[in-house]
């Protein structure tokens, strides 16, 4: 077998490869809990538990799967890393888990997961695996809260629910953004965070 | 909740891509041209008009607290919500299947339209994620929830029509280099959010 | 062994539901304590808010023991009242397993509001009616604080998406609020959700559920801005479908409440011109 590069595989999909700008995967679920650092954190720990758990038991599972069933099988050991965290958020964490409602479920059909299953953990040993999902699940957690600091700062003035901007900014007539908290705002940002990545990686440019 | 205010909601005003952002991936993988775009938007609608009354069914009967009393009084006070997720998503990947088996079967011109979108659709959030606010929206009765599927079948079918229509005039752009591509689609659909938010405040 | 066989997909796959369920089933058990422990937890603490008895930061340090205390600490009774304000049933503040009991069946109470109104939109006959409002069961929990005794009743109904749902907290004169708090569960974010921020619900204090002329008006959501009016807060922009359906929610249950109010703050009235006449202070006796 053949040796693996733990640091390479770490380190790729957080800033190279990152899964979200580079790849475009998993966009879909997790804009919306974007509003604050809070509950952007929680769910950027969660992706990443259930991207690494999930990598490492489809892995271990890998020479046993028959190929028929393949993908329902991954849908079923993901649903239930996602229904375990659920779980754990819900008797745990409740004001978070009610903040993120729908969109821990949602984690399921979180491209990323599927995405870093069939393209790595069917093929690799369960550590590696393991790691390629951690580190994954990282890089979307990352640009999860680089988003969240922005519009939690400039549309509440606040961060992790502490005042950051002081009373002083507001008598002298500083007002929150309101319209950063509306969900558009999350696009154009992300959109902004691939501008200033391609400006930096200039190979990742299209065309 | 009346029928009508209930499908233009679904629409406009709390459309699955611009206010939830549910099914990203697919939405912009699949949007470059309006052709492909159509296909995909088409099968959306009808696999969401399919699994979510399903789905609505089986919470209404097995998942809600307490909904198994129908089965009797030993099972009233059962709580299977735990297990919704999985069944829901097990639910949508079982139709997905079988409709692409019988779309094959019966049309075979629109299966190779369709074809390689179908299989896509079991992994698009928008599918699971019209099963989630059902559940969490608490919908009255059938109807609401087949109105409501059809209401952001549609929404998610105009999103990726119109943003197709942009992409491929965004082609002839001169964009900045590093904005070339994913950036400026990321721009173009958060502008078209803004602007899908106008609708806010329709009452029907 | 060959994997593509039907007999082993089927045998593997029969295995593997039943362990997922098992797996879940048991986790689903363990926890299940826990977390009915947190919505009751929750509920507590937005009656708290309501009646401004509740430390967020505290909250946040000790967890679900400070609410709970917090609450056995300052509650003085909770109590169930029937539309004519008459109390059916006293909750237990402190039960067997040291947790108090909170009435949380809102949703049933308030499709019967719903049925009473379709009951007067038909005209039925009054009878009729008040059959219907004999069933209402209506929850009030009463805080000591300051020497103050506050109020608190919630109110249940149908927002743009999902339910809103709140709590109100009265003065000793039954017409000004103390403090609201509301929650909803699908309203848009950044739009109607914004009923459940502080911004939003701390406009209620202060404010009046009867006007000048003494008619019970309840509290409007005004769009556009209320101008200090006494029986009115600014509406949310852009949230307008929740911020009505918020002040058609209020209404409908403050107008069950009103007879009871009535009799308290007559009580309380009495009370007070009692005290007056011999000349003796409430606070100075505590």
């Amino acid at each position: 077998m053949k040796d693996v590069n733990y640091k390479e595989l770490l380190l790729k999909p957080i800033f190279k490869g990152n899964p979200v700008t580079v790849l475009v995967l998993g966009i879909c679920s997790s804009l919306a809990v974007t509003v604050q650092m809070k509950g952007a954190l929680v769910m950027a720990l969660s992706v990443t538990v259930v991207t690494g758990l999930s990598s490492l038991v489809v892995s271990m599972m890998r020479n046993s799967i028959p190929n028929r069933i393949r993908i329902i099988v991954q849908l079923v050991v993901v649903s239930l890393m996602v229904i375990l965290v659920d779980q754990f958020l819900k008797a745990y964490s409740y004001s978070i888990s009610k903040t993120l409602s729908v969109y821990v479920g949602l984690i399921i059909t979180n491209c990323i997961v599927m995405g870093r299953i069939e393209a790595f953990a069917l093929g690799n040993r369960p550590i590696p695996s393991l790691v390629d999902g951690l580190a994954n699940g990282a890089g979307y957690g990352l640009i999860l809260v680089i988003v969240s600091f922005v519009r939690e700062l400039l549309g509440s003035g606040t961060l992790f629910g502490m005042r950051i901007i002081p009373q002083s900014f507001y008598d002298a007539g500083y007002m929150n953004n309101g319209l950063i908290i509306l969900p558009p705002m999350a696009l154009i940002l992300l959109g902004c965070i691939v501008w200033v990545q391609r400006s930096l990686q200039k190979d990742l440019q299209e065309k | 909740m009346d029928y009508i205010s209930l499908f233009v909601k679904s629409i406009f005003i709390d459309n699955m891509i611009f206010a939830y952002f549910l099914g990203m991936c697919s939405y912009l993988a699949v949007s470059k041209n309006v052709k492909t775009a159509t296909g995909l938007g088409i099968a959306v609608i009808f696999v969401l008009l399919i699994t979510l009354p399903i789905n609505y069914l089986l919470n209404e009967f097995v998942f809600k607290p307490g909904a198994l009393s129908w089965a009797g009084e030993k099972f009233a006070s059962l709580d299977l919500s735990f297990l919704s997720f999985i069944v829901f998503i097990a639910v949508i990947a079982a139709i997905t299947q079988i409709v692409e088996m019988v779309v094959e079967k019966f049309a075979p011109e629109l299966y190779s339209s369709l074809g390689i979108f179908l299989p896509l659709i079991a992994v698009n959030c928008a599918i699971l994620g019209g099963s989630l606010f059902m559940q969490e929206r608490d919908f009255v009765n059938l109807g609401e929830a087949t109105v409501y599927s059809l209401g952001s079948g549609i929404g998610w079918f105009l999103a990726i029509v119109t943003l197709a229509a942009i992409r491929e005039k965004l082609s002839y752009s001169n964009v900045p280099a590093p904005l070339r591509g994913l950036g400026i689609t990321f721009i173009t659909v958060g502008l078209m959010a803004i602007s899908f938010m106008t609708f806010m405040g329709i009452q029907l | 062994m060959n994997t593509n066989g039907n007999t082993y997909t089927v045998i593997y796959s029969t295995v593997l539901v039943i362990l997922v369920a098992a797996i879940l089933a048991f986790v689903s058990m363990a926890l299940k304590p826990r977390q009915d422990d947190n919505v009751k937890v929750e509920t507590i603490s937005k009656i708290l808010t309501a009646a401004n008895l509740y430390d967020a930061e505290a909250a946040a340090q000790k967890g679900n023991a400070y609410v709970l205390e917090q609450y056995q600490n300052c509650v003085a009774s909770a109590e169930i009242i029937n539309y004519e304000g008459k109390t059916l049933q006293t909750l237990t503040i402190k039960g067997e397993d040291g947790k108090p009991v909170i009435f949380d069946a809102l949703k049933p109470q308030y499709d019967l509001m719903k049925k009473i109104a379709d009951a007067q939109d038909k005209g039925q006959s009054e009878s009729e009616i008040n059959a219907l409002k004999a069933q209402l069961q209506l929850p009030v929990y009463t805080f000591n604080s300051d020497g103050r005794k506050i109020r608190v009743v919630p109110c249940y109904g149908a927002g743009l998406w999902g339910p809103v749902w709140g709590y109100l907290a009265f003065e000793e004169d039954m017409n000004t609020l103390d403090g609201a708090v509301f929650d909803h569960k699908g309203e848009t974010p950044g739009l109607g959700a914004e009923i459940a921020h502080e911004k939003f619900y701390s406009q209620f204090h202060g404010k009046q559920i009867y006007d000048q002329a003494g008619n019970f008006v309840s509290v409007k959501v005004v769009k556009g801005g209320a101008h200090g009016d006494i029986n009115g807060v600014d509406a949310i922009s852009g949230g307008t479908i929740t911020s009505n359906a918020l002040q058609k929610t209020i209404e409908q249950w403050l107008s069950f409440y009103v007879p009871y109010f009535k009799t308290i703050a007559s009580e309380n009235a009495a009370a007070q011109a009692g005290t007056d006449e011999t000349g003796t202070n409430i606070n100075a006796e505590e």
